[in-house]
């Protein structure tokens, strides 16, 4: 029982993990209408920055600076929503799919970059001895994991609450313009540009503040994590939630890795040993069918507004 | 004419290509006015209007808004500089309730600032009261009130252009560009969208407006621009307007201006 409450809060943590990314998501494509496909290079960018200011002096890898993680974390937003900015400003003149697949090229540098950039990343062995917090109490699996899943699910939450105080405001609302409109936003005035970059940079602080909490929440990270499963995985996570809700995305997040859990176990099971590793490709498939049947019965998702796509 | 200058645009060119859509056009709008601009298709009307309003980068020539210079400043600032336009076909958000749709159009809001919203929550309910008090007055305005609360896609056409209208008041400006307001709305509307627009101009906003409904450009209008191939073909009044031989060749074609 004891166990199964411990396993429950590891389980709550991942998926409120994913639900922050899932928010930084709601921001850019459900407020505003960015279609970003580079969402695990930002998780990745976040990770790696506050993992790299965090960790002890390592061997052929820059580091050692021992900041504590608050300091990483914050530092992580921020970076993250330098490069965000950067990519957002890079693109301003790119729409739907040609921002989609920027955004997508971007990712793919940055997963190279992290996998090949050896004195910056640790390359393909990644960066260990991330410092955990609550390190102390790593013994007793069961408080550790409750300890953990309090301090995520509270910063979940401050994320959640000004991302909600942001969408109901003037500033949300020019955003919901710029995705309906942008022609006629700018000539009521508003400039595009600076808030397709500020729509940019906000999404990636969150995403990189939810890379920078599951690196030290894990303690460990290299280059696959940050693969493009990821972003399809929150996509997904968004869509199911209802694109435009936050509390949808908080929900998606958390559906969907019930779903992507319940099947690997599901094929850990029932699969012979020898094929488990093929099996794997069927949590993929369960989220893609689950997909399409929101898609049928529920397009605009639990929570979405139900706004009509475009 | 001894009225001030609003809206200036000296030797206007836009070229598309090696096509010249507006070519060395000219035109200047005084104060409190209402000024016609007409011409057959493809005369660079829209354009013209285009061009104003800065959502199409000048080739040629210069615009001046109120003795400034407007000609290269991007398009977003210039309704804060006092210039609204309204598009041909209008551009309503329609996922937004009418009463946002209202709402985005204020100017420097400081809810609009991202950091505002944690640091000045107070100052921004304030002015979110007041802009909310003055968008419901023009919903009234243009008989929208009751749909206030509904998204403005559940509008028809007539209502989208009256729409369009009460919206760029809210930015309260000096001149109004205003695209064929007339194009696909119904009589009684049509009644309500002239009433309104004059009620405004009495007010002291100056307007533009691009029509091909004559009946309601020699209504509302004291003096008309004619446009025939990007150039001005002919100025006047509306009587000599419907007179002019150019005018009347180059409706029916074949114009050589």
């Amino acid at each position: 029982m004891i166990d199964l409450l411990g396993y429950g809060a590891f389980f709550l943590s991942t998926a409120l993990i994913f639900g922050l990314v899932t928010l930084g998501l709601n921001l850019q494509w459900g407020l505003t209408g960015l279609f970003n496909v580079g969402i695990a290079g930002f998780v990745a960018i976040g990770a790696y920055s506050s993992a790299i200011l965090t960790t002890p002096d390592t061997a052929d890898r820059i580091g050692g600076f021992g900041w504590p993680i608050l300091a990483g974390w914050g530092a992580a937003a921020l970076i993250t929503a330098a490069a965000a900015a950067f990519t957002g400003y890079a693109t301003l003149r790119l729409k739907s799919d040609y921002l989609a697949i920027t955004t997508f090229g971007v990712a793919v540098v940055v997963q190279l970059v992290a996998l090949n950039a050896q004195g910056l990343t640790g390359g393909p062995f990644g960066v260990a001895f991330i410092p955990r917090p609550f390190a102390g109490v790593q013994d007793q699996s069961v408080l550790f994991n409750f300890a953990n899943v309090a301090v995520i699910a509270a910063v979940t939450l401050a994320v959640y609450l000004a991302l909600e105080r942001l969408s109901r405001s003037p500033w949300g609302r020019v955003l919901r313009a710029l995705r309906e409109d942008e022609r006629a936003a700018i000539a009521l005035g508003k400039s595009a540009q600076s808030y397709r970059i500020q729509a940019f940079a906000v999404g990636g602080a969150v995403m990189g503040l939810a890379g920078a909490v599951q690196a030290h929440f894990i303690g460990f990270i290299a280059p696959e994590n940050y693969l493009p499963t990821l972003t399809f995985q929150v996509w997904a996570m968004l869509m199911v939630g209802g694109s435009g809700s936050n509390r949808g995305a908080l929900l998606g997040a958390i559906v969907v890795w019930a779903i992507w859990v319940g099947s690997g176990s599901f094929t850990a099971a029932i699969v012979p040993a020898d094929l488990q590793a093929r099996a794997a490709s069927l949590q993929i498939v369960a989220i893609g069918v689950m997909l399409c049947l929101i898609l049928l019965w529920r397009p605009q998702g639990f929570f979405g507004s139900g706004r009509r796509t475009k | 004419m001894a009225a001030e200058i609003v809206l200036e645009a000296r030797d206007l060119t836009k070229r598309f290509g090696g096509v010249a859509a507006v070519n060395g056009m000219s035109l200047s709008v005084s104060k409190g006015e209402i000024l016609g601009l007409i011409g057959p298709n493809g005369a660079g009307k829209t354009t013209m209007f285009d061009l104003l309003a800065g959502s199409v980068r000048v080739s040629a020539g210069s615009i001046r808004l109120m003795g400034r210079d407007i000609t290269t400043e991007p398009a977003y600032r210039r309704l804060a500089g006092g210039m609204a336009r309204t598009f041909q076909i209008p551009r309503p958000f329609p996922d937004l309730s009418l009463l946002e749709n209202m709402l985005i159009a204020r100017q420097s809001q400081t809810g609009e600032r991202l950091w505002a919203n944690f640091t000045a929550p107070r100052r921004i309910a304030a002015e979110e009261r007041a802009a909310r008090e003055k968008a419901l007055g023009l919903l009234d305005l243009v008989a929208l009130r009751r749909l206030a609360d509904d998204p403005a896609r559940v509008l028809s056409g007539g209502q989208r252009k009256l729409l369009e209208l009460a919206r760029v008041m809210m930015a309260d400006p000096q001149v109004i560009l205003l695209d064929e307001p007339a194009a696909g709305v119904n009589p009684a509307l049509l009644e309500v969208l002239i009433s309104r627009i004059q009620e405004i101009n009495a007010s002291g906003v100056t307007f533009v407006l691009i029509e091909h409904n004559i009946d309601m450009v020699s209504r509302l209008c004291n003096r008309i621009v004619v446009m025939a191939q990007g150039a001005l073909l002919f100025q006047g009044r509306p009587d000599e307007v419907a007179k002019e031989p150019r005018v009347i060749e180059a409706y029916l074609g074949g114009a050589s201006a």
